[in-house]
């Protein structure tokens, strides 16, 4: 089994735990034994933390809104569905009438970039995440 | 972190995970260590092992409180008062560290003048904890040579949130205890990357690298790497978006990687707030209560189907690498957000994470040295660190704050926005259990872990339960005064008269239909660990 290193995605604790990979899917958790925060050691929840990838809920198409239901559909028309409607609340309302909830849960990059685009993009400092919660 | 940032100068851990380890003194407020942050009570435990003593503040008698020496119980919502009394007792007994006062901080005359006003049987009365004990906490605290405070959100989640780390950061700078290692103030962030989060600016008042949105040259320095002007007045915090109302000015919101209706306070308000809303997208790797909302759904990676960074609570950065391609159809949040800029003409192309890297590096000084090849080369490093040559910084403020002087902020008792009354006579207290996490979209799908919970309890005790003749297991109906959820009674002593304490892990039974959306003027975090509720048995 191919084992690679990552970052457990729960508490702010940050362990180092290895996720086992066999044919192209992830199977096992277990922690670094060299890591300064795991040392070998998991939480109930670390040692599960590939459970949940492989989910058959998990979403694998993007779902727009159509007749109030949600189907699914190409990544295209969805892309292009909410940058329209988001370019034509900010014309008509003006940028702070949009507002963006970022993730804790994210990576760096993808904050900083979620940021950028809120403010360079959009035009707004309507943007949060769920640090006070 | 803004009661940290007014008194130190910058709001995150002082210290390193490690260095708890090495302490003397611990006190530990408003955290259920093992069950929120398992690694960090493991390294509080080997202290007490080793010999340090362990202080508990919480109302409720938690593992960890079980372990400590000296356990003050108190009311909740009591912190300031409960500290401001124990620093008056530092005070009274010589403990204080004049030394550190006079060369390292200001306006310790403002705090002073207050705790002399104490009388502390008042105190005792309002808090609800023994003079004796309050003593003897305060001497073990204030006597050692290295002792550290860590709190969590039994602290910051009430409507005086912001004062009371203020406050903690006072009773530090009285007693010196800030500054160096193994002794220092220590908020444990509950996220894998709240630290990187606020790091990276996703918050409406400030730039990336907490750096002032006003400031003529730091704009001027945004404005050259992302070609516009960066817009300057502050912007919503989270309350202001979720709570702003069916038809608020507020039209439209993208939201990523959250999921607001079970997580945010008073449901009832959120869900109204998004369902009036023009337009909602949401990322995320689950169909979450928040997405069923949305007009589109975009299907996100899992963390590990992408590599980038993430910052835990002691600042450490640290390298997450792609274990297997993406599932299905799904792509990273980067890729979604990039290419929803380019279809609204701004150039967002990145080769890859390094690169973003790259320009976060260039933009934020504490993250100057910070490059995905010295990342993946290392078990991360903790910012600040300012170039490529520098080795990353473990403890905080070593001899002076970030600030300049540390800064004494004196703060009153306030009540907090709900107390139990006729109609609700308990006060109901929310936080995490260790099987699940926030609000189970993934932990709620593994196994293993519902195996060992599967669902929401009430914790209640004996005195409580035989007066609603609720026995242990039974059906029970919690109500607030925005609303009622059904959970299962778990009879303890672990709980006092009086409160009963829940999860928000379970969907089937949404405890913040009942929470309010009070919160800290300055902070914004709502007031979770008080609201006024009742219970009865559900008949069957």
């Amino acid at each position: 089994m191919e084992q690679i290193l990552t970052i457990c995605v729960y508490c702010g604790c940050g362990c180092g735990v290895y996720l086992g990979k066999e044919n192209g899917r992830v199977v096992a958790s277990s922690p670094s034994r060299n890591h300064p925060i795991s040392q070998g050691n998991l939480c109930v929840k670390g040692w599960h933390l590939h459970e949940f990838i492989h989910h058959p809920e998990r979403l694998t198409t993007p779902l727009l809104r159509k007749d109030n239901k949600l189907v699914p559909v190409g990544w295209d028309e969805a892309l292009d569905y909410t940058a329209r409607r988001l370019s034509e609340i900010r014309d008509s309302n003006g940028p702070d009438a949009l507002g963006l909830l970022s993730s804790a849960k994210c990576s760096n990059e993808e904050n900083y970039l979620l940021q950028k685009f809120s403010r360079a993009v959009l035009g707004t400092n309507n943007i949060d995440h769920c640090a006070r919660l | 972190m803004a009661g940290l940032a007014t008194a130190f100068g910058s709001g995150a851990m002082t210290n390193s995970i490690n260095e708890l380890e090495d302490v003397d003194v611990v006190i530990v407020s408003g955290s259920n260590t093992t069950e929120a942050h398992p690694q960090i009570a493991r390294r509080i435990l080997a202290a007490v092992d080793r010999g340090a003593k362990l202080i508990v503040i919480d109302p409720r008698r938690t593992a960890l409180a079980q372990e400590a020496h000296v356990h003050l119980a108190l009311r909740p919502g009591t912190d300031i008062a409960l500290l401001n009394g124990m620093m008056r007792i530092i005070l009274d007994e010589g403990l204080a560290d004049d030394h550190f006062i006079e060369m390292r901080t200001e306006n310790f005359i403002a705090l002073r003048d207050q705790l002399f006003k104490i009388d502390l049987d008042e105190i005792a009365a309002i808090t609800g904890v023994d003079r004796q004990l309050m003593h003897t906490a305060a001497c073990l605290y204030a006597r050692a040579y290295k002792s550290t405070f860590c709190y969590c959100l039994g602290i910051t989640q009430h409507i005086c949130g912001t004062n009371n780390v203020q406050t903690i950061a006072n009773m530090a700078m009285l007693t010196g205890n800030v500054e160096k290692e193994n002794a220092g103030v220590d908020p444990l962030r509950g996220q894998n990357n709240v630290q990187g989060a606020c790091d990276m600016a996703a918050l409406p008042a400030c730039l990336p690298g907490y750096q002032s949105l006003a400031d003529m040259q730091i704009r001027q320095k945004f404005k050259q790497c992302w070609g516009v002007d960066v817009p300057l007045t502050p912007g919503r915090t989270v309350l202001d978006m979720t709570h702003s109302g069916h038809n608020g000015t507020l039209r439209g919101m993208f939201v990523m990687g959250e999921n607001p209706i079970l997580s945010d306070p008073d449901q009832t308000k959120v869900q109204a707030t998004l369902e009036g809303l023009d337009f909602l997208a949401v990322s995320d790797i689950f169909l979450t209560e928040t997405a069923q909302l949305a007009h589109v759904v975009f299907p996100a990676a899992s963390f590990a189907e992408k590599s980038g960074t993430v910052t835990n609570s002691e600042r450490r950065v640290q390298y997450m690498h792609q274990v297997i391609e993406p599932i299905g159809e799904c792509k990273p949040d980067s890729t979604i957000i990039a290419e929803l800029a380019e279809r609204m003409g701004y150039e967002m192309y990145y080769e890859s994470m390094a690169e973003v890297m790259e320009e976060i590096a260039l933009l934020i000084p504490i993250y100057g040295g910070m490059h995905h090849d010295r990342l993946r080369s290392s078990w991360g490093l903790q910012w600040p660190c300012p170039n490529r040559d520098h080795p990353g910084t473990p403890f905080l403020h070593k001899h002076y704050f970030s600030g300049g002087k540390g800064h004494f902020t004196p703060a009153q008792h306030q009540e907090p926005f709900e107390p139990p009354g006729d109609a609700f006579p308990l006060t109901l207290i929310t936080g995490r259990i260790y099987h699940h996490y926030h609000t189970g979209t993934m932990t709620r799908r593994c196994a293993s872990l519902n195996r060992e919970s599967d669902k929401a309890l009430l914790q209640i005790n004996p005195v409580d339960a035989t007066t609603s003749a609720i026995r242990n297991g039974d059906l029970v109906e919690l109500t607030s005064r925005r609303g009622t959820i059904r959970l299962w009674a778990q009879i303890s002593e672990d709980i006092r008269p009086g409160q009963v304490y829940t999860t928000f892990h379970f969907s089937e039974a949404p405890v913040n239909l009942l929470t309010t959306g009070a919160a800290d003027p300055i902070a914004k975090c709502p007031e979770f660990k008080v609201c006024a509720v009742k219970v009865a048995r559900v008949e069957s």
